[in-house]
């Protein structure tokens, strides 16, 4: 009795089960695309709104930032990543981590790196590892959604069941699994676990967009006039479906960077430590948390900085391109 | 209107929505009309008469699963029930083509105008843009769109209603087809803009001898444009004419119900708007009785007991019982 009230009702969240109510918010995104009033330019209206919106503002001021630094790191970082300039310093027993000092404003780590460079440089990892992962798994979600959405039937229910079956797995568990199925871990090892996990979320989104497309008036109109079936799903469907994809993926670029940070922390990304990567030097920074956690701080606090600026930047951009909130 | 044998006959059409676990449900249930050259037929009833279902019947656009669709739909000596689904494409668009109600939903929002109406002309006339992109300026300026060179590569954002309904009209128009489908063009504009389209349809089919089907539930459209008008009650036609006779001595009931509530600037002010009373939920089935009867201001008791059967007269129809001659000065 009381199950079945959860299932009937979406606000009682409590009693369904994880890969449920990853389900039910994906779907309510999908949803939230199909029913717009394109009297004004969705996309015209919705820039006017989030030029006024402070949330917006601040998330991509942060974006922007982050990425001219990452481009520009290789020449703004005052030291090679991989130098050791304060090696001299380091003194295993005393003091292992040097302090800052004139040329090295946050000290160096406990091989005598200067710590902000490899803090710079770090960023380009992070910015890599995060959109081409993103990239990969649009590309994937893209091209399962389509098939699933536009073809129907038979094609639609096995592309489902998978997706289905892969977003009841917890996702950073299922990124740990996969990347620990590469023989030698590297970045790409990284970023095709982390695509993995994306291409359900972006697959289901899609569908759900594409079949509210597919009962629309235009489509409706299209195929009244012997359009092919082909140019409707590519010329009428897929563009006005993309919508709310494209802006879950700048929330999804978030949870990627967390992600990616995540899997270096736990050993299984680049194992290069000549290619600084914020999650990377988080785990390098265990040993020397109680007496030194400066060097745990500063990575982590950049992982935060930048996972806040994606969302803030998604989460406005998502609100200013749903209809409900719309006035 | 030279040869007698008509542009699209249509034959016992009947259309059954099937759910699973429940009664199919017979959104059209019988319906037989013949449309000729040049000429316009009036489709009018009130919601959920299966008005709409029919023309989607007509043009193949019902959903495949849950709808069963019988009867003959002869045009050119076939029958476009018993057409593949890629040989209905090749005909949609072509042969029948259908103007929504909608003109604003019915137009996909990304993409420019002038691509949407030359889409048409490369799918079934093997143009390529360049060369189709002329012909549509031509069809947008022939239905009365104003700077069509610059509509061409608008958006339908940018475009008022009424040049929407009037682009969603070249578009169809592309290709020349012998018969067009107009579902309610004109509920979702504002009373001038329909006049102005209603009077574009109307030239239209007198310049090209198309035929038009025209979908409503305005008698004061069929009025302006029909020559022959079918008045459609849940699934089944319950009477037949030609406008003149429908309006002077129209004999069903339910048609006296639709001419009756039609609002008039000559009722003497604070007089209630007429209404049929009841909805078609009220409705019995037509296996045993007369559907109309439970809203009926005519009803006697055979109604509920028999099915009143389609008496055909030249010209004429009707489906009823109890029928009235009523005079509309």
């Amino acid at each position: 009795m009381t199950d079945q009230q959860g299932t009937e009702n979406p606000s009682t969240k409590r009693g369904l089960s994880y890969g449920e109510r990853r389900k039910q918010r994906i779907d309510e995104l999908a949803a939230a695309s199909v029913d717009e009033t394109p009297g004004v330019s969705l996309y015209a209206s919705a820039w006017r709104r989030l030029r006024r919106n402070p949330v917006f503002l601040i998330g991509a001021g942060i974006t922007v930032l982050f990425v001219i630094l990452a481009v520009i790191s290789p020449w703004l970082a005052p030291w090679d990543p991989a130098a050791t300039p304060l090696l001299d310093k380091v003194r295993p027993q005393s003091n292992p981590i040097p302090g800052p000092e004139p040329g090295h404003p946050l000290g160096g780590d406990d091989r005598g790196r200067d710590l902000l460079s490899r803090l710079l440089v770090g960023s380009q990892q992070t910015l890599i590892v995060g959109v081409m992962a993103t990239l990969f798994g649009l590309v994937g979600g893209i091209t399962l959604g389509t098939l699933a959405g536009a073809l129907g039937g038979w094609v639609d229910s096995v592309i489902m069941r998978m997706v289905d079956v892969l977003l009841s797995i917890p996702s950073l568990l299922l990124a740990i699994s996969i990347a620990a199925l590469a023989q030698k871990p590297s970045q790409w090892t990284v970023i095709i676990a982390i695509a993995v996990i994306q291409v359900p979320i972006f697959a289901r989104l899609l569908r759900g967009s594409l079949l509210g497309q597919r009962v629309s008036d235009h489509v409706l109109a299209a195929r009244a006039l012997g359009v092919k079936r082909g140019a409707i799903v590519f010329r009428h469907m897929l563009p006005n479906a993309l919508g709310p994809v494209i802006v879950q993926a700048t929330l999804v670029l978030a949870t990627a960077i967390i992600d990616a940070a995540a899997l270096s922390f736990l050993g299984v990304g680049n194992s290069d430590d000549r290619r600084p990567e914020w999650g990377q030097m988080l785990a390098r920074a265990q040993p020397f948390i109680y007496d030194h956690p400066h060097l745990a701080i500063y990575p982590a606090a950049c992982i935060i900085t930048v996972a806040l600026g994606f969302t803030l930047m998604g989460e406005s951009l998502r609100e200013a391109l749903d209809p409900k909130s719309r006035r | 209107m030279t040869t007698n044998d008509p542009l699209l006959s249509v034959r016992d059409l009947r259309v059954t929505f099937t759910r699973h676990g429940e009664e199919p449900f017979k959104a059209v249930d019988g319906v037989s009309f013949d449309v000729h050259a040049g000429q316009t037929l009036g489709l009018v009833g009130e919601s959920g008469c299966g008005k709409s279902v029919t023309s989607l019947a007509l043009m193949g656009l019902l959903p495949a699963r849950g709808n069963h669709v019988e009867g003959e739909v002869i045009h050119e000596g076939t029958d476009l029930l018993k057409l593949s689904s890629s040989e209905m494409r090749d005909r949609r668009g072509r042969d029948i083509a259908m103007i929504f109600q909608d003109p604003l939903s019915s137009l996909n929002p990304v993409v420019p105008i002038g691509i949407q109406v030359t889409e048409v002309m490369e799918r079934h006339r093997d143009l390529s843009r360049k060369e189709a992109m002329p012909k549509a300026r031509e069809l947008l300026e022939r239905v009365g769109i104003p700077d069509p060179n610059a509509r061409l590569k608008n958006y339908p954002h940018q475009l008022s209603g009424g040049m929407r309904q009037r682009a969603l009209i070249a578009m169809s128009l592309a290709c020349a087809p012998r018969l067009l489908i107009a579902d309610e063009p004109t509920t979702a504009l504002d009373v001038t803009i329909q006049a102005q389209i209603l009077a574009l349809l109307k030239e239209l089919v007198e310049d090209t001898g198309t035929a038009l089907i025209m979908i409503t539930h305005d008698l004061g459209v069929v009025a302006g444009l029909c020559d022959e008008v079918n008045v459609l009650y849940a699934g089944r036609i319950v009477e037949r004419g030609d406008r003149h006779r429908l309006f002077a001595h129209s004999a069903h009931p339910y048609t006296n119900g639709l001419l009756g509530s039609i609002p008039r600037l000559e009722a003497p002010r604070g007089e209630r708007l007429t209404s049929i009373p009841g909805s078609v939920a009220d409705n019995l089935p037509w296996t045993s009785s007369c559907a109309f009867a439970p809203r009926c201001p005519r009803v006697l008791d055979r109604c509920r007991e028999e099915t009143p059967v389609w008496e055909e007269h030249p010209a004429t129809g009707l489906r009823c019982h109890n029928p009235a001659e009523v005079s509309h000065g």
